[in-house]
């Protein structure tokens, strides 16, 4: 597959300053953008400027500081809804992270339309963030958490799903829509027809999905989406949840304080409308100028061009690694993407991370938060590399080389 | 091919007895025994130790699944503590994870200088110190068993 014409990986690359460095006396080669990605220049100084020129706090200032930055923070909410076409930005809930969404609608969304005895349904490849919110309401609240099985080619088992929803007593499906371990992406369009069809809510976590590929959430047809900044290229403690506006309304509020009520008094209060209401506290301002710009620029470069890079990046990596004798290459799913987990025969994933740093090379190796999917497919843990839009094919040619080194290292 | 840049921490005693541990069984005979965990990578091990009639430790043996590093330093730490107290053990385990933590041999006379000189080659894992508990999961087992406590801490 060849790179898309508008696409010039090098030129992005100069977008980069972080990668411009060497480690350990090697080139910076980073594939652990799954973990989290870099931060293109954009972002720098997005958020350098507002803390040199435009800064103070929003929402509440009576000056002319605070309303230009109320201003600069509040257009990330439209950037947001842009990015997923969302209805409306005031369907654009601001969280600090996933798991804070994940949280929010487990801890609200759970206790209020969620009754004891319905089911949540979440699968065998999530994320903890996306199970350990639902042990916690089980606990509490008396909800039964379901677990949707994977086959071995590491796919959601479709059949399996249709009759853990046949008795119709879930009311949320919460499914990751690209595995962090796999690269599955999960069939979603089907997944919102089958679970609808049921009478449940979807949920999905858009973490690894959205930075590889077009999120339309009124295509899908979910009625809750999230996903967070800093593997967008964007800083770190902010995230976005969305969810239907008459969903949202009919939610309690999760967290309580300023910037979420309308009124108190010692008696009574009341709260302010959505998106606020799930607001509470100073927000994270520096970093949503900072998500703003990132996804600003994400976009300009355009879902298609980095669709396809990933694409190229992934079909690449798979054919480079499946040569190395000893390689196994985690899950063979139909559609998957930038997500490449593997082992070495003769070497554990700790040493292979450890040895591919003298390297140079950053991959992320361990259990990627997802213990569960390890126990499944009988591992301890993984070496996993994750592509990002600055992912050059000759630095997946430098890990192949280094993990043949490797190998016969550990001969 | 030149393996020059992975040997500083993998230096070849590591990867020996990492790849072919000398005390990487179960004793048959044994007075105590502890396991440690690692949840965060999935490394386990599980000691047992055979006491001499002086309360010395006269054996030891290990098994092990994880990394080359936690399986070098459980078998060199079997190897090391025969013949000590657990007093003697436990001072040996303080100096030897002040060396990996901060890469600096302690300067000991006597006793332990001898046993920190095998251990040395563990020394590089300060540079990770993500993979300092690789190094010292087996001595935080050990230190459980000679407690009597079944289930070791980590770092």
């Amino acid at each position: 597959m060849t790179a898309h014409p508008k696409f010039d990986v090098q030129r992005i690359r100069q977008d980069f300053p972080i990668l411009s460095q060497s480690i350990r006396g090697k080139p910076f080669v980073f594939l652990d953008s799954g973990a989290s990605a870099q931060k293109p220049r954009a972002v720098i100084d997005a958020m350098r400027n507002a803390m040199e020129t435009q800064y103070a706090n929003v929402h509440r200032g009576l000056h002319w500081m605070s309303e230009r930055t109320t201003e600069s923070y509040e257009a990330v909410r439209d950037t947001i809804a842009l990015l997923i076409n969302a209805p409306s930005r005031d369907e654009i809930v601001i969280t600090s992270s996933i798991t804070a969404s994940l949280n929010l609608v487990a801890h609200s969304y759970g206790r209020s339309a969620l009754k004891p005895g319905q089911a949540v349904l979440i699968s065998g490849m999530e994320h903890h963030s996306n199970i350990v919110p639902w042990q916690m309401l089980r606990d509490a609240h008396g909800i039964e958490l379901r677990v949707c099985p994977i086959t071995d080619a590491g796919e959601l088992d479709m059949t399996a799903f249709e009759t853990l929803l046949a008795d119709g007593k879930v009311g949320l499906v919460s499914i990751t829509h690209m595995s962090n371990v796999l690269g599955t992406y999960t069939p979603a369009e089907r997944i919102v027809r089958i679970a609808h069809a049921a009478g449940a809510k979807v949920m999905f976590d858009g973490a690894q999905a959205i930075v590889h590929r077009q999120v339309d959430v009124q295509a899908l047809g979910c009625d809750f989406y999230c996903f967070t900044g800093h593997k967008l290229y964007g800083p770190t403690g902010i995230g976005a949840l969305w969810a239907r506006r008459e969903i949202l309304e009919s939610m309690p509020p999760f967290m309580g304080g300023g910037d979420m009520i309308s009124s108190v008094t010692f008696e009574k209060s009341s709260w302010a409308a959505v998106p606020h209401k799930f607001e509470a506290g100073t927000p994270a301002i520096l970093e949503g100028i900072g998500l703003k710009a990132a996804i600003d620029y994400f976009r300009a470069i355009g879902y298609e061009a980095i669709s396809a890079h990933e694409r190229a990046l992934t079909e690449h990596a798979i054919a480079r690694l499946s040569d190395i004798e000893g390689v196994q290459i985690i899950g063979r799913a139909q559609d998957r993407g930038g997500v490449i987990s593997f082992t070495l025969d003769r070497a554990h994933a700790h040493d292979v991370a450890t040895l591919l740093d003298r390297q140079g090379i950053a991959v992320r190796a361990g259990h990627h938060c997802a213990e569960p999917l390890m126990h499944r497919l009988g591992l301890d843990s993984t070496a996993r590399a994750t592509f990002g839009l600055y992912t050059t094919h000759e630095e997946i040619d430098v890990l192949a080389e280094a993990l043949t080194k490797i190998r016969k290292f550990f001969k | 091919m030149s393996f020059d840049d992975l040997r500083d921490l993998y230096q070849g005693v590591i990867m020996d007895h990492g790849r072919h541990p000398r005390h990487g069984t179960r004793l048959q005979s044994f007075d105590v025994t502890a396991k440690g965990d690692n949840p965060m990578c999935g490394d386990r091990v599980q000691i047992w130790l055979k006491y001499a009639p002086d309360h010395t430790i006269a054996d030891a043996g290990f098994e092990a699944r994880g990394c080359a590093i936690s399986i070098a330093s459980a078998d060199l730490m079997a190897d090391v503590v025969r013949g000590r107290s657990p007093a003697d053990t436990k001072a040996l385990f303080d100096a030897f994870r002040a060396m990996v933590r901060t890469g600096i041999c302690p300067d000991h006379a006597g006793d332990l200088a001898d046993p920190l000189e095998k251990l040395k080659p563990l020394l590089g894992v300060h540079e990770y110190p993500s993979r300092v508990k690789c190094a010292t999961l087996a001595w935080h087992a050990l230190t459980a068993a000679l407690e009597g406590v079944q289930e070791g801490s980590s770092e």
